[in-house]
């Protein structure tokens, strides 16, 4: 039991620090421990000013996400069991800016995640009297898995394109506007597209494909940029052949 | 609880001549620098790098095959000396890795397809390993009229 696990933790204090530096910290070794609990033990125990973010502990609310020996992970879902020997690094999340510790900005996601109008768009509301917009389960199942998105930023961690041209709007808010526009009870694709159109939309998406790898929840936003813009392509291959059809 | 707007402000300032660098209530944020050689650290990032370039042996393959149609439209001895070229030992090793890259980026973009496609029979979608087997069959197909067309003639 008195087995211990060394955390190498990049931390950062702007009242003190110009830069990140390495701080490591002893902690007993529990194979039922998340890398999060860890966490809290050097919070609870050993260093109260440690800054990192963290809620449900359930892989469900997205808010502890870290680079952890190199990789975005979710903190609560990571065992430090199954981490390889040796110390574990832990690092904020690669592509914001580092606020304090392990806390990034995470600003600039959350304005590009409003950009793409991730609601159900009406051109015309129909009357409560008309009930639910109903939807068959074929219809669910074109949307389903890009609903599953937590917000975590894992993607914009794993993403170089991001890291190299943050205008880029990135895995996370183009696979939830192609949620909606999957969902046949919206009718704002058309609004979308003039945001994922542009540059710094799916197009600056080089198709890295590790956004996909790090989904804690399987939403491959990698596959919903690439089938994006073959939608796209093929709309603007009709609208050459046919310019006198529906946009 | 709210602290006097005064003592906040004094404390506060008194902070900031002790550390200079540090502005209160606007944190000082740290951009990590990234890296010219990002592509280096992971082995999925090397492989994409792979694949991407692997889009010379494509560009090249198709500047060969314009060379090879004007060659053809010279006449055949312009054509001889076109083959005659592609024989040499040096064409024959340059021309086998050009092939072995092809090949690596065939294979890397029909396995992404079903990333991208999504075909519907009706109302039921195709699984994806029924869209990659379609890919797989088409390649085979067209490289088996090729054979037939190259060799038959």
């Amino acid at each position: 039991m008195s087995e211990s696990i060394t955390l190498q933790i990049l931390r950062y204090r702007p009242e003190d620090e110009e830069e990140p530096v390495w701080q490591s910290f002893e902690i007993p070794r529990r194979d039922e421990w998340m890398v999060l609990d860890g966490l809290n033990y050097i919070k609870d125990q050993l260093d109260g000013s440690l800054s990192y973010r963290w809620s449900c502990r359930m892989g469900v609310c997205g808010s502890c996400g870290m680079v952890v020996n190199g990789e975005p992970v979710l903190t609560c879902t990571t065992y430090l069991g199954d981490l390889p020997p040796g110390p574990v690094r832990i690092e904020p999340l690669n592509g914001f800016p580092v606020i304090r510790d392990l806390v990034g900005d995470i600003e600039d996601f959350i304005s590009k995640l409003q950009s793409v109008k991730p609601w159900i768009i009406r051109d015309e509301d129909k009357p409560l009297s008309e009930g639910e917009y109903l939807q068959t389960p074929e219809e669910l199942a074109d949307y389903m898995q890009y609903s599953m998105c937590i917000n975590c930023m894992l993607c914009y961690s794993a993403c170089p394109i991001y890291a190299l041209e943050p205008d880029f709007i990135g895995p996370a808010a183009i696979a939830l506007a192609q949620r909606y526009n999957l969902d046949s009870r919206d009718q704002g694709a058309e609004e979308r597209m003039d945001i994922l159109s542009q540059h710094a939309g799916m197009w600056a998406c080089t198709f890295v494909g590790e956004c996909s790898e790090v989904c804690p929840k399987n939403v491959d936003p990698a596959g919903a940029i690439q089938r994006y813009k073959v939608t796209t392509t093929a709309e603007w291959f009709k609208s050459l052949l046919m310019p006198w059809g529906k946009r | 609880m709210s602290s006097s707007p005064d003592l906040q402000s004094s404390s506060s300032a008194a902070h900031e001549a002790a550390n200079p660098s540090y502005r209160p209530y606007h944190p000082r944020w740290y951009r990590k620098p990234y890296p010219i050689l990002w592509w280096l650290e992971k082995l999925a990032y090397k492989k994409f790098m792979l694949r991407e370039l692997t889009s010379l042996a494509v560009a090249y393959a198709a500047v060969l095959l314009m060379v090879q149609i004007s060659a053809l439209s010279r006449g055949a001895a312009a054509y001889e000396r076109f083959e005659t070229v592609l024989r040499s030992p040096l064409a024959l090793l340059f021309h086998t890795i050009v092939l072995l890259l092809l090949l690596f980026h065939s294979i890397t973009w029909l396995n992404l397809a079903p990333k991208a496609l999504v075909v519907r029979l009706g109302r039921r979608r195709i699984p994806n390993r029924a869209v990659l087997a379609g890919h797989y069959f088409g390649w085979l197909a067209a490289t088996v009229l090729l054979f037939f067309f190259l060799v038959g003639s």
